[in-house]
């Protein structure tokens, strides 16, 4: 069970005055059960690159595999694909459209074609796996806080049950606790479900904290892919791409230039704290 | 006609105002249906080459805004060449073709895709901002006859600038939902219809939203109507603006001429 990336370029408009590569000799594997974190400057191919792994876009050159299946042939059914590989966008709430938050989340499992029974089966897990109180269930999507409508909206793919979950900045524009709930909904996924997580995001911070593989892209190029840790090992290169380190490993960097023998390889708070203690033999 | 079909090149016709631009379309259209010789159409020809060349667009995209009317156009030859009275050459049953209606249904085609390609060129060499621009300024006379024509003007151009807004709108929503098993294109009317309802429904809550949120935004930066506002860059007229209604103003003359004389 994969995803692969062979040799994938992606073109926007070719052939009119307006063409533009979005993506470039691309080449990727992601496996069961990772958890991969994708990090880029704005207009550097991310949305574009995740929005092949569901089909949404069709690559100009270059193939993707699904399971060992060409995801361009004639007889490979998207619909199931997409069922498999399910996609949270940016500012999902904006994508609610149901008289109740029950109706909304149920969308998914019936375009599955699933019977009445597993349809609300599913969507009611799906609400609870997002801890989203069941008495708002039957109201209007629209009458909930921005927080809700973002849980809401990540319930309504959840109910998929897909094996493959993107996620496009689930994070952005939400409060520091609506952003803790989220990211840890999605470990949870992770964990209990062993879903494949794929996250797009801005903050440095929270993809050192949860992911087990980054892949860092630039100019609609692969530019690092690896650990956390060696790939904030660059943290120069990434500022001339727009990007940075978590906030800690420059501390870190910045206590070995004045003298202290720390490690500078730390890249989450809890890291960093250990390995102060141990510098100062604490 | 191609609205909206703005194509980015840098040339005579680019340069122009827009008022000139707009007023020659005008004169054009009338010049073109004041013709019906020979003669005159070969003028026409001439003039519409040479504006095309000038423009630097290529003439693919002239014959594009065509596809739209092209039912239209086969429909009306058909019955102009057939139902045109005058000495018939053959006929059948109702039917009678006619030296007329040859004549009839050639000119108006030619007339239907001159007409096409003359304003196809006005929108492909202005952008929709500065045609509302030179339609706020061209008509700015109503003013006296109480009509509100920068308010006009400035729903115009809001409405402009939010179509590809609208449409990437649209097409992010597509996919979303898509991404969530839906599809647009199967079943039958009522299945589609119903079908577009999650597409819909987000797409109206968030124009609605933009709609509120451009209001605050136009409000706090105190926006209080059209009158007395000046412009970021008001349109001025240039050597070329006025060598350029002498030259529309001729084709003009010369189209009348052509059409009392033939």
């Amino acid at each position: 069970m994969s995803i692969i990336f062979d040799h994938v370029a992606f073109k926007y408009n070719p052939g009119t005055t307006y063409e533009n590569t979005a993506l470039d000799d691309i080449n990727l594997k992601i496996d069961d059960g990772e958890f991969i974190g994708i990090i880029g400057h704005t207009g550097s191919g991310k949305s574009t690159l995740i929005q092949h792994m569901n089909g949404l876009e069709k690559a100009t050159s270059g193939t993707i595999y699904y399971n060992g299946q060409d995801i361009y042939d004639s007889d490979f059914d998207m619909a199931s694909l997409r069922t498999e590989v399910g996609m949270v966008f940016q500012y999902p709430e904006n994508q609610l459209f149901g008289t109740t938050v029950y109706e909304d989340v149920c969308f998914g499992p019936k375009n599955q074609g699933l019977d009445g029974k597993e349809i609300s089966l599913r969507a009611f897990e799906a609400l609870r796996a997002v801890h989203l109180p069941e008495e708002l269930c039957d109201v209007s999507p629209f009458e909930l806080s921005g927080g809700q409508k973002r849980k809401a909206a990540i319930a309504g793919v959840i109910a998929m049950k897909p094996s493959v979950l993107i996620l496009d900045e689930p994070t952005a524009g939400l409060d520091p606790a609506g952003r803790d709930e989220i990211l840890n909904l999605i470990k949870e996924l992770h964990e209990k479900n062993g879903v494949t997580i794929i996250l797009v995001s801005h903050s440095m911070e929270d993809v050192a904290n949860y992911v087990d593989r980054i892949v860092c892209i630039d100019k609609g190029h692969i530019k690092y892919d690896g650990t956390p840790r060696e790939v904030f090992k660059n943290y120069k290169e990434l500022e001339e791409i727009g990007l940075s380190a978590p906030q800690v490993t420059y501390l870190m960097h910045d206590l070995k230039r004045a003298g202290f023998h720390v490690d500078t390889d730390c890249i989450t708070i809890e890291e960093a704290r250990n390995e102060i203690l141990r510098c100062f033999g604490i | 006609m191609t609205l909206g079909q703005y194509y980015p090149a840098d040339s005579v016709l680019h340069r122009l105002d827009p008022r000139v631009k707009l007023l020659a379309t005008l004169l054009y259209i009338i010049g073109i249906f004041c013709i019906d010789s020979p003669i005159g159409v070969v003028f026409v020809t001439v003039c519409l080459a040479s504006l095309i060349f000038l423009s630097k667009v290529p003439f693919s995209f002239m014959v594009r805004g065509l596809k739209g009317i092209m039912v239209l156009l086969i429909i009306a030859a058909f019955f102009n060449l057939l139902m045109t009275p005058g000495v018939p050459i053959v006929s059948f049953w109702i039917f009678k073709l006619t030296w007329e209606g040859i004549k009839n249904a050639a000119l108006m085609t030619i007339r239907m895709v001159y007409l096409i390609m003359g304003t196809s060129l006005l929108t492909l060499t202005t952008t929709p901002n500065a045609l509302t621009d030179g339609l706020e300024k061209g008509l700015s006379f109503m003013n006296f006859f109480k009509v509100p024509v920068s308010e006009i003007a400035m729903m115009m151009s809001i409405a402009l600038r939010f179509i590809p807004i609208l449409i990437e709108e649209t097409d992010k929503i597509m996919k979303a939902q898509m991404a969530r098993g839906a599809s647009f294109d199967k079943g039958n009317l009522i299945q589609k219809a119903k079908s577009m309802v999650p597409l819909l429904v987000p797409l109206f809550v968030s124009a609605f939203r933009r709609a509120y949120e451009l209001a605050n935004a136009m409000e706090a930066r105190c926006y209080n109507g059209g009158e007395g506002r000046t412009k970021m860059k008001p349109l001025r007229y240039k050597r070329n603006d006025y060598i350029s209604y002498g030259v529309a103003g001729s084709f003009f003359l010369i189209c009348i001429v052509l059409g009392i004389m033939f």
